[in-house]
C-alpha cells in the first residue's frame, strides 16, 4: 500500500480519513453514538463534564475504565476552571443567616468540618460519619436534589455533585445513614 | 502464591504462570477448554487397557499446564479419558465457546473454574448493558455436577445474587471467590456468601460493580462466622458503600492467615491504623483513602501511623491512597524498601510529592501511577527503580483535550533507567518515535507494550510523522512481545510492520488507526500467534474482514467497532464457516426491528462448539 505523504499538518487529508460515528456515507456532524445506560443511579460515575468543548467526546475514549473517569480534580494550585471558585451555600438549623463556603480550596472533609465550625461556632461538627455529642449532620444537596449524608463519596465526587449544604440535627438525619 | 498481576486487575497477560494468561507457548490453539479428542460416551476399554489408564491417570495428575492437558487430550481415546478424568482446574477463556453441559460432561472432578465473559471494550461502555456473559448457566451446572469445587475466577460475567446464592449451597468445600469486573450482584449475595462459605479463603471483588440501592445495603461483613476464620484474602475496594467498621475490625483479629486486605475508601487513616494493629501478619495492604477522618480527638494520627507501618515488616504491596493527604505519607517510608508493588493511580501526587516516597523503593517491580507526577515524577523512578518489571501511567484527566503532564521525555527516563521493564501502560498526549524506538532497544523484554496516546491520530510531536516507525521498532526489537496496543497517527504501513514482525503477538488492541482495508489483511495475514483482535473506529471493510476467513478459528475472538463493515461481509463470514458465532450489535434497539441497517456498527465474532447461543438480547442479531 502507498504511504500517503502529505503530511507534517494538512488538515485537509486528516479530515479525510478522520472516522466519523455516522453510518458510512453521510456527511453529518460527529455524534456520540449510544451510550449504554444503566438502570440505576451510579454513585461513582457522574456525568462526564467538560470544561472546555473542542471535540464532542467520543464513547469509550480514552479506554480508561469507569472508576476513573471523573475521579478526581484539579489541585488547588492548578485550578483552571473560569468560574473561579466553587462557592456553595451552607445553612444550619436554627442559624439565622446562611453562608457562603468555596468547596475549590479545599482537599477533604477534615477541612470542610473545621471551616463549618469555625463559621459557625459550633464545639465540634461531627466525626467521620458525620456525627458529633451534640447531634449535629452535615448533609449535602446532590445534583439530582437528593439530600445525602456529607462523606460518603470520594472527596472529588462530592465536590462535583454538591449544590448546597445543610447543618441539621442528628436526630433529623438519622434516615441518611 | 498469587502474582500480584492478577491483583491489580486490568486486563494483563504477562508472566509466565499470571492466572488470566494464557501459556506462552508454541502451539497455536491454546485455550479451548475442548481439544481435539474422540466424543464422549464410547464403550469402556477392556481391562488391561484399564489398568494402563489407571496408570496414566496418575501420571497426569502432575500436568497443569492448560496446553499440555489439551495436547494428551488428543493422543488417543485412552489418553483422552484420563486427561478428563484428571483435570483439575477448567479455564472457558469465552463463555460462548462452549456449553455448560458439554464441558460438566466431559470434565467430572474439576475443583477450580476459570471463566471469561464479555469482550473487553464492554469496560469502556462499548458493549449495551444486557449484552450477555450470564454466570447463572453456569452455576446451576457446576452445582449438579463438582461437589468438590473449590474455587470460582470469573472475569466480566453478570453475575446476580441469586448465583452467589447457589455458590453458597452447593459446595461445601468452597474456598476461593473471585470476582473481576464483573456485575449484577449486591451486598446481599456477599452476605450470604461470608456467612454459608464456612471454608472460605479468598473474597476478591475487583473492580466490580455492584447494584445497591442506598437503603438496601446489607452488612455483608457482620455476616462472616464469629469464630476463627481460614481467609487468607479479602478485597473489596470496588465495593463503594459504607460497611460496618468494627465488624471488619473483629473479622480481622479473628482471621491469623489473613495476608491481603483492600478496603474501600470509607476507611481514613485513624481506622487504617486500627485494622493494622490487628493483622501485622499482612503482606498486601490497599489504604482505602490516605486521609484522617475528622473529629477524632487529640491523638496524633501521624504518630501512631508511623509506628503503624513501622510494624508491618511483611509488607510487600501497598494500593488505595484514594484522597491523599500527601503529609502523612512519610509514615510509609519505613517499609519503601520491602516493596515490591506500588499503586499510586488514585493518588494525585506532584512530583515533588513523590519523590521521597519513590527514592526509597529500590525493590520495587510494579509501580501504577498517575500523570500528574510529570516526567519529572518518571525520571526519579527510573533512576531508582532498576528492577521494575510493570509501570502502568494512568492519566489524571482522561480526556482527549488533557493535558497530560507525562510525554516522550518520560519514556525515554523509563527506556533508560528500567531496562529489565516486561509491561508497560502508558497515557500520555504527546509523543515521538524516538522515544519509542529508544524503548524498543533500551527493554528487550517486553511483553505488553500499551501505548495510548489520546488525541486520536496525533502524529510524532516533533517530526509530524505517523508514529508507525516507533511501532515498528517495538515489534522488531522486543522479540518476546504477545501483547501490543496502538494509538497515535497511523497508516497500513503500521500494520505491514505488525504483521510481518510480530509473530508471537497474542492480543492486539486498534483504535482510530490505518488507511484501507490493506492493513487489517497484514494484520490477519501475518500475525500467526493471534487470538484476541479488537479494533474501533478504523477504516477496516467488507474485504478485509473477508480475508480473514481462514484464521478465525484460531482466534478466541474478533472486535470490530465502528469501521467499515456491512451486513453483506458479515453474512458472508458467517455462511463461510459454521463454527463461528458472528454478532452484530446495535444501540438502541428495544424490539426487534424489521428494517436492516446495512452497516455495521459493532461486529463480534468468536469460535464456538456451541453455536448461536440462545440468550441474545434483541438489539444483538446472530447471523
Amino acid at each position: 500500500m502507498e504511504g500517503k505523504s502529505s503530511y507534517g499538518g494538512n488538515m485537509e487529508y486528516l479530515k479525510a480519513t478522520e472516522l466519523k460515528l455516522a453510518p458510512p456515507g453521510s456527511d453529518t456532524q460527529e455524534a456520540t453514538s449510544g451510550v449504554s445506560t444503566r438502570p440505576k443511579k451510579r454513585a461513582i460515575t457522574g456525568p462526564n463534564e467538560q470544561h472546555t468543548k473542542s471535540k464532542v467526546q467520543v464513547v469509550g475514549w480514552p479506554p480508561v475504565r469507569p472508576q476513573r473517569m471523573n475521579s478526581f480534580r484539579a489541585r488547588r494550585n492548578e485550578t483552571v476552571d473560569e468560574s473561579g471558585g466553587m462557592y456553595v451555600k451552607v445553612s444550619m438549623d436554627g442559624a439565622p443567616y446562611l453562608r457562603n463556603i468555596d468547596l475549590k480550596i479545599l482537599h477533604g472533609y477534615k477541612e470542610l468540618r473545621t471551616i463549618l465550625e469555625g463559621m459557625f461556632k459550633c464545639s465540634s461538627l461531627g466525626g467521620a460519619e458525620g456525627y458529633d455529642e451534640e447531634g449535629h449532620a452535615i448533609t449535602y444537596e446532590d445534583k439530582d436534589g437528593d439530600l445525602m449524608l456529607v462523606g460518603d463519596v470520594p472527596w472529588e465526587m462530592f465536590v462535583s455533585s454538591c449544590q448546597r449544604l445543610r447543618i441539621m440535627k442528628g436526630s433529623e438525619a438519622r434516615g441518611l445513614s | 502464591m498469587r502474582e500480584e498481576i492478577s491483583d491489580m486487575s486490568e486486563d494483563d497477560e504477562t508472566g509466565e504462570r499470571a492466572r488470566w494468561a494464557p501459556d506462552l507457548s508454541k502451539n497455536r490453539s491454546d485455550d479451548s477448554d475442548s481439544g481435539p479428542g474422540p466424543p464422549i460416551g464410547d464403550s469402556p476399554p477392556p481391562f488391561s487397557d484399564q489398568i494402563l489408564e489407571n496408570v496414566l491417570e496418575n501420571v497426569l495428575e502432575f500436568l497443569t499446564s492448560r496446553r499440555d492437558r489439551n495436547s494428551a487430550s488428543a493422543v488417543c481415546r485412552s489418553w483422552y479419558r484420563a486427561e478428563a478424568q484428571t483435570r483439575r482446574e477448567l479455564f472457558i477463556g469465552n463463555c460462548y465457546a462452549v456449553a455448560p453441559h458439554r464441558a460438566v460432561e466431559r470434565f467430572q472432578s474439576i475443583k477450580s473454574v476459570v471463566l471469561k465473559g464479555k469482550p473487553r471494550f464492554a469496560d469502556f461502555n462499548l458493549v449495551p448493558f444486557g449484552w450477555g456473559a450470564h454466570f447463572e448457566p453456569w452455576v446451576k451446572s457446576f452445582g449438579a455436577a463438582y461437589r468438590h469445587l473449590e474455587r470460582i475466577c470469573l472475569k466480566r460475567m453478570s453475575v446476580t445474587d441469586k448465583d452467589l446464592t447457589i455458590i453458597a449451597e452447593s459446595f461445601p468445600l468452597f474456598k476461593d471467590l473471585t470476582l473481576i469486573c464483573c456485575e449484577g450482584f449486591s451486598t446481599f449475595g456477599l452476605a450470604v456468601i461470608a456467612e454459608r462459605c464456612r471454608h472460605l479463603r479468598v473474597l476478591d471483588l475487583i473492580e466490580d460493580y455492584l447494584e445497591d440501592e442506598d437503603d438496601e445495603v446489607v452488612d455483608w461483613i457482620s455476616r462472616f462466622p464469629e469464630t476463627t476464620t481460614s481467609l487468607e484474602s479479602l478485597v473489596f475496594d470496588c465495593v463503594s458503600c459504607p460497611f460496618n467498621f468494627d465488624a471488619l475490625e473483629r473479622l480481622v483479629a479473628r482471621s491469623p492467615s489473613l495476608q491481603r486486605l483492600r478496603v474501600n475508601h470509607h476507611v481514613a487513616l485513624e481506622q487504617l491504623r486500627r485494622l493494622m494493629a490487628r493483622a501485622p501478619q499482612l503482606t498486601h495492604l490497599g489504604t482505602g483513602t490516605f486521609r484522617s477522618g475528622a473529629g477524632f480527638g487529640e491523638v496524633d494520627p501521624n504518630l501512631d501511623l508511623v509506628s503503624a507501618f513501622g510494624a508491618s515488616r511483611s509488607l510487600v504491596c501497598l494500593s488505595g491512597f484514594r484522597e491523599i493527604e500527601p503529609e502523612f505519607l512519610p509514615a510509609i517510608y519505613p517499609i519503601c524498601a520491602n516493596l515490591t508493588s506500588l499503586n499510586f493511580s488514585f493518588a494525585n501526587l506532584t512530583a515533588e510529592e513523590l519523590n521521597p516516597v519513590i527514592r526509597r523503593c529500590h525493590n520495587l517491580q510494579t509501580f501504577w501511577v498517575l500523570d500528574s507526577v510529570g516526567d519529572e515524577g518518571l525520571q526519579a523512578v527510573a533512576e531508582t527503580c532498576r528492577d521494575l518489571r510493570e509501570l502502568r501511567v494512568f492519566p489524571l484527566d482522561p480526556s482527549e483535550d488533557s493535558d497530560s503532564s507525562v510525554s516522550d521525555i518520560g519514556l525515554q527516563f523509563i527506556s533508560e533507567g528500567c531496562r529489565k521493564l516486561r509491561s508497560i501502560l502508558y497515557f500520555c498526549q504527546r509523543m515521538t518515535n524516538a522515544a519509542v524506538v529508544a524503548m524498543s532497544k533500551n527493554c528487550p523484554d517486553l511483553v505488553v507494550f500499551r501505548l495510548c496516546i489520546m488525541g486520536r491520530h496525533l502524529p510524532d510531536r516533533i517530526t509530524g510523522e505517523p508514529m508507525d516507525a516507533g511501532f515498528r521498532a517495538i515489534v522488531m526489537n522486543c522479540k518476546k512481545l504477545t501483547r501490543l496496543s496502538v494509538s497515535g497517527l497511523l497508516t497500513d504501513k503500521a500494520f505491514e510492520y505488525i504483521g510481518c514482525y510480530g509473530k508471537l503477538i497474542r492480543t492486539l488492541s486498534v483504535a482510530f488507526a490505518g488507511d484501507s482495508d490493506g492493513g487489517l489483511r497484514y494484520v490477519l495475514e501475518g500475525c500467526t500467534r493471534l487470538q484476541k483482535l479488537e479494533i474501533r473506529d478504523s477504516p477496516f471493510g467488507d474485504a478485509s474482514l473477508i480475508s480473514g476467513l481462514p484464521f478465525y478459528y484460531n482466534m478466541r475472538f474478533l472486535w470490530m467497532s465502528s469501521c467499515n463493515l456491512s451486513m453483506r461481509g458479515c453474512k458472508e463470514v458467517a455462511r463461510n464457516k459454521p463454527n463461528l458465532v458472528v454478532e452484530v450489535i446495535r444501540d438502541g434497539v428495544e424490539e426487534e426491528e424489521e428494517e436492516e441497517i446495512e452497516a455495521v456498527e459493532k461486529l463480534y465474532l468468536y469460535r464456538s462448539l456451541a453455536g448461536a447461543r440462545t440468550d441474545a438480547p434483541a438489539f444483538v442479531k446472530i447471523l
